[in-house]
């Protein structure tokens, strides 16, 4: 196996070389973003719905990277801070009449307090019961959900508006794979400056050796509770185009399944690599699409596939960044 | 060099007054004394378990102390993170060396000039540690963590001098190395401190420690057992045999 190993490692490294020398990555950048804005015309619109959903999680999972990838700690009910987001719109659009862009930072902004509320007490614990207070965390907020008038109780809020951008209706599941379009590279662009900015690296010595990282002057719970924020605000800005583009939420988007589901797409790509944490999230979304024609078998075939990348790459698909020089 | 020092009157930068901390239940320092003058080398002995890293923990914030006070420049910093005891300028190299897999040496002499914020400053700092510990220069694109003992050694003292430390605490530097090497380890120690950096040292090997030391405190369960002027306790051959075991 660990021939095997080798093998898949070195060839994954030089495709990633490819990608070294700028033209070739100018360029592939260049073509994804041909090939993202011609997609609805030629692919028609149920790819375009798929693929809507595919960049939901690219936003997602690049969140939870941060809590989970750059600042090494587990989260298990990220899907609760998407709930935020998305209820927050619900609420203040439908109860309140607030216009969407004015309830989107209330999204952000009470994401980012639950965030605090959460990770405050329970970051300066060890990770693995960050990873217990995380879960209890989200099943807290879909019960809440569940039980309260305001959410709608079990059938959710529906008739959720659709957004006015300057003129332009967000309407056509076209308009919102646009807007989704958007999201994703905003989180790319936002993940790649975070990567590199001086909290970048102090997550980056945290996730290897929090001690000696506080020893060497990093405030560690500080520097979590960035992390944790920071993740918590990606999910709330896609829990509010989820909600402003489906219409209609419902308590049980917003399960455990659904957080696994994103740490799935992060530790799949490979934790901390921005480039595998968004080919994890279109694995999950796309693969189960793919394998529709297995009918009954392709969820169990999928599992198995999922259980094969991580028995042979168990870092993840993404190879590992080469240290910089 | 211990025989005429003027280090003897200088100012007392650290001062741990009546300090007791433990872990959970368990007490390890039951209530100690200990003052380290700017420019001296200060040495801590004992056997295992006496008490030493607790020492050097507490001192850097990494264990709070439940009874008693440690002061840095006439500061208290009993109460302070440990991130927040670094920035005032103590260094503190921990047992086991901690040096971080998968970050070439370069990146973890960056880890330990986090808080120098002025680059020009953090690149000469840099070049101080090569030129105090050449191989480190030549190995600086290697994995940290699969450089020799003593090379490791060499490069979380470096990491903590690109903190530019005001004191430095040293935890069993010459734990797992090999007698050669153990001598190198504590000749860069010397010269550190005759380049001006003040030192606590935890030593298990305390004929050693104690060539090197100025002064020197000998922990026992907990307890400072025997303090003085290290040539005194040198010269004490049944200190030696008591109680530090070799």
């Amino acid at each position: 196996m660990s021939q095997h190993d080798s093998v898949t490692t070195r060839l994954s490294a030089r495709i990633a070389a490819q990608f070294q020398t700028p033209a070739v990555r100018w360029g592939g950048i260049a073509l994804i973003l041909v090939f993202l804005a011609v997609l609805p015309a030629v692919f028609g619109q149920y790819a375009t719905v798929i693929m809507t959903n595919a960049l939901l999680y690219v936003v997602l999972a690049l969140g939870l990277n941060v809590v989970v990838g750059f600042a090494g700690l587990l989260d298990l009910g990220y899907a609760a801070f998407f709930a935020v987001g998305a209820y927050t719109i619900g609420i203040l659009t439908l109860e309140f009449g607030v216009n969407f862009w004015l309830a989107l930072p209330c999204a952000v902004v009470g994401a980012a307090i639950a965030g605090v509320i959460i990770g405050g007490p329970t970051l300066r614990l060890r990770s693995d019961y960050l990873a217990i207070v995380t879960l209890g965390f989200g099943e807290i907020v879909r019960f809440s959900a569940r039980n309260l008038a305001i959410t709608g109780k079990a059938s959710g809020l529906s008739g959720i508006g659709q957004p006015w951008l300057f003129g332009w209706h967000i309407a056509t599941p076209t308009d919102f794979y646009y807007v989704f379009c958007g999201l994703a590279i905003g989180a790319v662009i936002v993940s790649l400056r975070l990567e590199d900015s001086r909290l970048g690296r102090a997550w980056l010595y945290v996730r290897h050796d929090e001690d000696v990282a506080e020893a060497m002057g990093i405030n560690r719970v500080a520097v979590k509770l960035a992390a944790y924020v920071i993740g918590a605000i990606f999910a709330a800005i896609g829990g509010a185009f989820f909600a402003a583009n489906l219409g209609a939420i419902s308590p049980e988007s917003f399960s455990f399944t659904q957080s696994v589901l994103i740490l799935m797409a992060v530790i799949l790509g490979g934790m901390g690599k921005i480039p595998g944490v968004i080919l994890g999230a279109f694995i999950v979304i796309l693969g189960p699409e793919l394998l529709r024609n297995l009918g009954e078998l392709r969820l169990m075939v999928f599992a198995v596939m999922l259980l094969l990348i991580m028995l042979f790459r168990p870092s993840g698909i993404w190879p590992k960044r080469g240290t910089r020089s | 060099m211990t025989s005429d020092q003027p280090e003897r009157n200088a100012e007392v930068v650290l001062r741990l007054s009546g300090v007791e901390a433990g872990y959970g239940r368990i007490r390890a320092l039951n209530g100690i004394d200990i003052e380290v003058r700017r420019g001296q080398i200060v040495t801590l002995l004992g056997a295992n378990g006496a008490g030493k890293t607790t020492t050097l923990k507490t001192i850097s914030g990494l264990v709070r102390p439940t009874a008693g006070s440690v002061t840095f420049e006439g500061r208290d910093i009993t109460q302070l993170r440990a991130s927040d005891i670094a920035r005032l300028g103590l260094a503190h190299v921990p047992e086991g060396r901690h040096i971080l897999r998968g970050l070439t040496v370069r990146e973890n002499l960056e880890l330990g000039g986090f808080t120098v914020h002025d680059a020009a400053l953090r690149r000469e700092r840099m070049q101080e540690v090569y030129r105090l510990f050449p191989i480190l220069d030549r190995r600086k694109n290697q994995d940290g963590s699969l450089l020799s003992g003593g090379e490791q050694q060499m490069l979380a003292m470096g990491r903590a001098l690109m903190q530019g430390p005001k004191v430095l605490l040293l935890d069993e530097p010459s734990m797992g190395l090999a007698p050669k090497l153990v001598l190198d380890t504590m000749r860069i120690i010397k010269r550190l401190n005759q380049e001006g950096a003040t030192i606590l040292l935890v030593e298990q090997n305390a004929r050693l420690a104690l060539r090197l030391a100025h002064y020197g405190y000998v922990l026992e369960g907990g307890t400072i057992r025997m303090q003085g002027p290290a040539e005194r306790l040198r010269a004490d051959t049944s200190i030696v045999q008591a109680y530090l075991g070799d």
